[in-house]
């Protein structure tokens, strides 16, 4: 038995996915749209780690790559030191596994089966892993109910009865069912309104503590992620551009594009109406034809020539090794060290 | 001084099998030259059938049955086709949320804004080309002469919503009416969109309504706020005024509800229990009081509308009512 402690639940190492761009009259592959490029991180048992990018910058692709809906075209996925690439040739105990990940989607409309009664879709998967029997389904049914809030007899109805916040209670008990560690919830306030998101922010966060699950929480809302995340990885076009303590990297932004996304936010308070604000020229690039060398170069208000050639890796923004371990936070811009924004600000 | 829009006891209702349903309920609102107001609140409380019902564009099964909207001194409601027509997309313009939707997918974009051009002011078809150029840089399009041969099929999203705009502005209105024009676009490029309508605004002196869900973007563009809920206004401010001192609960609770990259100090947020009510039309009391944390036995009389000071009202009289 490996120690459990120290070990990442989850680690990726160099994850790309490439989707292939067909063309021509008989059609063939002419391009790659590179979803993920080089993407590395680990989160440790019981973390919450937030993703934030624009649409079309991959974050949804690692979300489904680390639940297995996707394979990954290269790169990989470690469960508790284990690599899911090896794991997936033994299909039993792959099938335990993916009990283990689960996934709560973006959209409660169309993630639930209008044919299915509530009752059909908690219970079914819970039947088929073993996670519950015949003669204790309806026990553990109302415990699950009763977490996210629901009554019991919302077991008889079906998915187009309910409003969308209790959609996504039942899409959240779904992915509970199985007992799981380890959840991505794929903008799972996105689709809600402003009143209902409260709700379920506050719920994945008591659940988040009280069964010691480790989240992956994707979105685009800043104010939404960093209420419920300990750590922020901001993407960029298939790349992570800054990672680090959610505090620290949005009091201390180290790449020009979190404090662009940071800017763009706005806040609700009159008196930061007229705020400083670097707003960002351009659009998102295209993934199937990044630019070279640092993919943000473009849009950057502080680019160099030098950004146009390589593209820069992760380094860590603190250059003092002491003061490296109170926390965490690199960046993938090389003048994002120390200060180094304070000095952008005087030449713009 | 007159307004230059002046809404007053605005009703609209739905055929539906059971019987009409009233979705917006005697709203009453003005707008100033050069002011923006915004209209808040959550999905089904009544604010985009509201601006639709101004424009005369409620569609089948929906029909205003009660009250006037003055613009200009005249009424909309009550004056010939042909009048209507005239102010329409001349002086009183909309933008909607998916621009996708609103823009003919077979024509192309230059043809689409040469068209409006023409069809409001009469100007040839040289002109026309001339003008739409000027407004497709002045919204930010960075090569106008290459756009205006493009489908909006080609075109992201912040540019579809650049071109919808330069149509708006086409014809130099007094009034734009933004329908969430920035809910389905990232949002870097919502602070670009933004930051242009400000501009605008600005340099024409244009009024704006603005429709939004998003409590953030509010307190960015705002001078005026209403606040909707289920079909009435429930509370109406200046902007500065809304944000220091809310009144209604309904207000309070959603100023608290959003989070915010600035609450570092991760309190619990405050959240609003239940959902909006179904057929609300059916509620004699007050419309929020199921959800409201401080309901009375007097809530279940009906709410009017109570006059503060400096230009604000609520629809609660607990809240205008106490001292605070």
């Amino acid at each position: 038995m490996q120690d459990t402690q120290n070990i990442p639940l989850i680690e990726i190492r160099n994850l790309k996915k490439y989707y292939p761009v067909k063309g021509g009259i008989l059609p063939h592959t002419v391009g790659w749209v590179r979803a993920v490029d080089d993407v590395s991180f680990s989160m440790m048992r019981g973390e919450t780690l937030g993703l934030v990018g624009e649409s079309g910058c991959g974050k949804s692709t690692i979300g489904r790559l680390l639940v297995g809906l996707e394979e990954p075209t290269e790169g990989r996925i470690f469960y508790q030191g284990r690599d899911l690439s090896t794991l997936r040739k033994n299909p039993k105990e792959m099938r335990r596994i993916r009990t283990r990940l689960q996934m709560i989607f973006q959209d409660p409309y169309s993630s639930l089966n209008p044919r299915k009664q509530i009752y059909e879709i908690l219970a079914q998967p819970m039947l088929y892993h073993e996670i519950s029997r015949r003669d204790t389904i309806h026990r553990d049914l109302r415990r699950l109910l009763d977490m996210v809030g629901l009554p019991e007899t919302v077991l008889g109805k079906y998915p187009h009865e309910f409003s969308g916040g209790q959609r996504q209670r039942i899409g959240i008990a779904r992915a509970l069912s199985l007992h799981p560690e380890f959840i991505v919830c794929d903008e799972p306030v996105s689709a809600l309104d402003v009143s209902i998101q409260a709700q379920i922010l506050n719920l994945l966060k008591e659940l988040q503590a009280e069964l010691k699950l480790t989240l992956l929480f994707i979105g685009h809302g800043l104010g939404a992620v960093s209420y419920v995340s300990q750590r922020i990885a901001v993407m960029y076009l298939g790349g992570i551009v800054e990672y680090g303590d959610a505090q620290e990297l949005f009091a201390h932004p180290a790449h020009p594009y979190t404090k662009a996304l940071l800017d763009a936010v706005p806040i609700p308070d009159p008196a930061e109406k007229n705020r400083p604000r670097q707003l960002l020229q351009g659009e998102i690039g295209s993934s199937a034809a990044p630019p070279d060398g640092c993919r943000f170069h473009p849009r950057c208000p502080w680019a160099r020539p030098q950004c146009k050639n390589t593209r820069p890796p992760l380094q860590k923004v603190c250059s003092d090794p002491a003061k490296q371990s109170a926390f965490s936070h690199d960046t993938a811009c090389p003048y994002g060290q120390e200060g180094s924004l304070s000095e952008w600000e005087n030449i713009s | 001084m007159s307004h230059l829009l002046e809404v007053q006891n605005l009703t609209a209702a739905f055929a539906q099998e059971q019987g009409a349903s009233i979705s917006v309920d005697h709203v009453s609102f003005y707008v100033d030259q050069g002011e923006v107001v915004c209209l808040v609140g959550e999905s089904g409380c009544g604010k985009s059938v509201t601006s639709l019902s101004l424009m005369g564009l409620l569609g089948k099964g929906g029909a205003v049955i009660d009250g006037s909207v003055f613009f200009e001194g005249k009424d909309l409601l009550r004056m010939p086709q042909a009048e209507l027509d005239r102010i329409r997309g001349n002086e009183l313009t909309m933008i909607f949320q998916d621009p996708l939707t609103s823009l003919n997918p077979v024509f192309t974009v230059g043809n689409q804004i040469t068209e409006s051009i023409r069809a409001h002011t009469g100007l040839s078809k040289k002109e026309a080309k001339e003008r739409a150029l000027g407004l497709l840089s002045q919204v930010g399009m960075p090569d106008a002469k290459e756009t205006m041969k493009k489908y909006p099929h080609t075109l992201s999203g912040g540019m579809r919503q650049r071109i919808m705009i330069a149509i708006a502005l086409s014809c130099n209105p007094r009034l734009l009416i933004a329908d969430e024009p920035t809910t389905a676009l990232d949002v870097t490029i919502q602070a670009q969109i933004m930051e242009l309508l400000k501009k605008l605004r600005q340099d024409r002196n244009m009024s704006m309504i603005l429709i939004t869900h998003d409590i953030g973007l509010v307190a960015n563009m705002a001078d005026r706020v209403l606040v909707m809920y289920a079909g009435q206004i429930i509370e109406d401010a200046p902007a500065d005024r809304l944000f220091a001192q809310p009144k209604h609960p309904y207000t309070r609770a959603l100023l608290n509800t959003v989070p915010t990259i600035r609450d570092r100090d991760r309190r619990k947020l405050q959240a609003i229990s239940g959902i909006v009510p179904e057929r609300y039309d059916k509620i004699t009391g007050c419309r929020f009081a199921d959800r409201c944390p401080y309901r009375t036995d007097a809530c279940s009389a009906p709410q009017k509308l109570y006059a503060l000071s400096a230009g604000h009202t609520v629809r609660c009289a607990a809240a205008a009512n106490s001292p605070a």
